[in-house]
């Protein structure tokens, strides 16, 4: 449905035949682009409007207009303005000189305040302290256990305080236990609210009172429109919040919204919410957030993934393999166990630019989950021989391998069609973490992406 | 039932005073409808998710009734206005599909957090009141202490639930639940799965396998497929439509959270691109307040005194 703006504004450059070149005319034609790709991204009005005013006087520079490929600059005006916006550094948590710290989560029902207190907890803890958790939610049922289950998972401890316990009475409970077991950092997950309901409203603003948190971090779901600005708005103005963590990112939306409340509220986000799983929470990054709402992928955060879970090892040995044109189907089998830890391939395929179209191939060839078991099988199935020379496969073996690994023959063949093509993806994915590893990240990767034929990347690259 | 629509109308209080009201401003001590009105209001229409494109597209059709010289008068753009969302919400109307034979089997999806839990709670508290026998499924397996939460509502409204372990597979809890409601004689089960992104390939397959499931039971279920939408969702609850009905395919939407919002614009689009019906729309926390939807009520409702 989103096309990326580059794909878009290309169009539009193109359309008007001959002009080759940013004039003020095409310019309006390109703003309007923009503007329509930003309000998509659920991007506040207002702030569009601004940014909008922003852009077209920076795209008035000669710089600008001399260029060889305006597209490109005005992608790039409109990119370096989000960043700036969304904040140019991350920012770290504050903590307290005479530990316990507070931290309170808050936010609307449903933005995923208590799954993102558990993130946190965890992050915490990998970060060497010792969190402390509590949930003063005693409206939605079972919103305590909730945190319970999830605390227990994780192995940190949570005060549970009794079943009918007022909220004030249960952060002071897990106050005296911080302090008694020498936890120094304390999360209390609130109960969620609209920021309507005065009397919550009213609770929150005691709990404040007597925690004195060092951090109020406003929770806010990337799929919300542009009513984000104003319970974001309405929150800080109550409460005082320090900062933003962002959920659900992991889903499709533009996360437009990051930029309505940052802007809004004028603080930091900090966090990003991108899965299910416990550990998928990360430090915000302007850029990548940037490139997301303009619909430019995610390289980053991407390459940051595969590194996590492929063992760096085994990664040199691939890459040795990949140069020297070494890369057999056992090799093959191998790479695909290793990304199963990724996560689900068209999430991955998802955060590199342009890789749509590429995605849908893969789509066509049914890369799915399922699908990973059944090549495993039928790598199994083969002689080492085999393995290692993909080329002697003719039709008797290839029955005989469709035979031994319960498939069709055409299984076979679509393997091996993947397995051509995954060599050119693992090469591309490999080289950059060599890339990331010598510090020279950006260039080798892209290139390869472009020689790919990825169009978004060349854009990234051009800059 | 003038309580339902006094409910209605206090519940979409936000967005009678966001829309309408912003409308209305925009047009008092205006007579004349030049390019910065229409600016104005294609902000104001904006700015309730309505979209991009359907807001375009509401502006399109009455800038060519002023080109045509059709329209002159600044007051009248409220009604068209008003004609024109009624036209959008009134076609994607449709009757429930309620099975020939009970039970019917009611599937809630949705993404996380948008309160399809809270959402399944009044439900089976309005069907019971409507003389349903009715039967909870507690098919979210996935999120810690789910099950709990639905059986608290379960509780409240007396009606009966099957469950099993958290962490088990949905499919067999949907399996054993409708086996049951055969058993017992129930008319309604609804059923609650686990919040998922619509994004995720290999969680909109297990909704697959629930169909597929419940289709191994009886033939024609899931009779409808309702997915929950937050109403502070943004353009992304389009794209939730669209995944959702392909793998599970939605019958019908539940609007929730509308109380809180001054948009819930979304709605408009999905009526209009999807050709989905709303069917249920959330004004509060308290039990009774997910009413059901109808289009002329609603937006009497927002635009009439």
């Amino acid at each position: 449905m989103f096309d990326s703006l580059s794909d878009k504004l290309q169009r539009v450059f193109k359309n008007l035949r001959g002009e080759g070149k940013l004039t003020e005319a095409n310019m309006e034609a390109a703003l309007k682009e923009i503007r329509v790709a930003l309000l998509e991204a659920d991007v506040h009005f207002k702030v569009v409007k601004e940014l909008i005013e922003k852009v077209r006087e920076k795209s008035k520079g000669e710089e600008v207009l001399q260029a060889l490929s305006p597209s490109q600059q005005v992608v790039k005006i409109v990119k370096d303005e989000l960043v700036r916006l969304l904040g140019t550094h991350q920012s770290k948590l504050r903590f307290s000189n005479e530990p316990p710290t507070v931290v309170m989560i808050v936010g609307l029902q449903g933005s995923g305040k208590t799954t993102s207190t558990s993130k946190l907890a965890r992050l915490l803890v990998k970060e060497g302290k010792k969190p402390q958790l509590v949930s003063v939610d005693v409206y939605r049922p079972a919103a305590r256990q909730q945190l319970a289950v999830l605390a227990k998972q994780l192995n940190i401890p949570i005060h549970d305080g009794e079943p009918n316990q007022p909220p004030i009475d249960l952060v002071k409970g897990a106050k005296m236990a911080a302090v008694r077991e020498g936890r120094d950092v304390i999360l209390v997950d609130t109960a969620g609210r609209l920021h309507i309901d005065d009397a919550l409203m009213q609770e929150l603003q005691e709990l404040k009172d007597y925690l004195n948190p060092q951090e109020i971090l406003f929770v806010a779901d990337a799929m919300t429109g542009q009513d984000a600005v104003k319970s974001a708005d309405e929150f800080n103005k109550r409460l005082g919040i320090t900062g933003i963590i962002l959920t659900k990112l992991d889903g499709d939306a533009r996360g437009g919204a990051a930029l309505s409340v940052r802007q809004v509220t004028g603080q930091p986000l900090k966090f990003v919410g991108v899965g299910e799983k416990p550990e998928a929470f990360e430090a915000f990054h302007p850029d990548r957030v940037a490139q997301r709402i303009l619909g430019m992928g995610d390289v980053l955060s991407l390459i940051e993934k595969v590194e996590g879970a492929i063992d760096m090892k085994e990664a040199e040995k691939m890459q040795r393999k990949l140069i020297e044109n070494d890369f057999t189907l056992e090799d093959f089998r191998d790479q695909l166990k290793q990304l199963r830890k990724l996560g689900p391939l068209d999430s991955l395929m998802g955060m590199i630019p342009g890789m749509d179209k590429m995605s849908k191939q893969m789509k066509d060839a049914k890369m799915d989950e399922s699908e990973l078991t059944k090549i495993v099988a039928i790598i199994d199935s083969m002689t080492p021989h085999e393995r290692a020379n993909h080329m002697i496969i003719n039709g008797a073996r290839r029955r005989r391998i469709a035979k031994g690994s319960g498939t069709q023959p055409q299984d076979i063949n679509n393997l091996l069609k993947q397995y051509t093509q995954a060599r050119k993806v693992m090469k591309t994915l490999t080289d950059s973490l060599g890339g990331l590893g010598g510090g020279k990240f950006g260039g080798s990767m892209a290139k390869r992406l472009a020689k790919m034929g990825l169009p978004g990347m060349e854009d990234l690259m051009r800059r | 039932m003038s309580s339902l629509l006094d409910r209605l109308k206090s519940g979409i209080q936000k967005t009678r005073s966001g829309l309408v009201g912003s409308i209305d401003n925009l047009i008092h001590g205006r007579k004349e409808i030049d390019p910065d009105l229409l600016e104005e209001l294609e902000y104001s229409l904006i700015s309730s998710d309505i979209g991009v494109r359907t807001a375009t597209e509401i502006l399109e059709g009455i800038k060519q009734r002023v080109d045509r010289q059709q329209l002159a008068d600044a007051g009248e753009l409220r009604a068209l206005i008003r004609q024109q969302l009624l036209d959008i919400l009134e076609a994607s109307e449709k009757p429930l599909n309620w099975a020939v034979k009970p039970p019917t089997v009611v599937m809630i999806v949705g993404v996380n957090g948008v309160g399809k839990t809270t959402s399944i709670g009044k439900l089976a508290n309005r069907f019971k009141g409507d003389g349903q026998k009715v039967l909870i499924c507690a098919a979210d397996t996935f999120r810690a202490a789910a099950i709990e939460q639905l059986e608290v509502w379960a509780q409240r409204s007396d009606v009966e639930m099957i469950r099993q372990q958290s962490g088990s597979d949905p499919s067999a809890v949907l399996f054993d639940s409708l086996k049951a409601a055969e058993a017992r004689g129930s008319t309604l089960v609804l059923v609650d799965t686990a919040g998922r992104l619509h994004n995720k390939e290999h969680l909109m397959a297990e909704l697959e396998k629930m169909t597929r499931t419940a289709r191994r039971v009886i033939p024609d279920a899931p009779h409808e497929v309702w997915m929950v939408l937050d109403a502070t969702t943004g353009q992304n609850g389009l794209e939730q439509a669209k995944k959702f009905t392909e793998s599970a395919g939605v019958t019908g939407i539940v609007l929730t959270k509308l109380d809180g919002t001054a948009k819930g614009g979304v709605v408009v689009a999905i009526a209009r691109e999807m050709n989905l019906p709303i069917r249920y729309v959330g004004v509060g926390e308290q039990v009774d307040d997910l009413i059901p939807f109808e289009a002329d009520k609603f937006v009497a409702s927002l635009f009439d005194n």
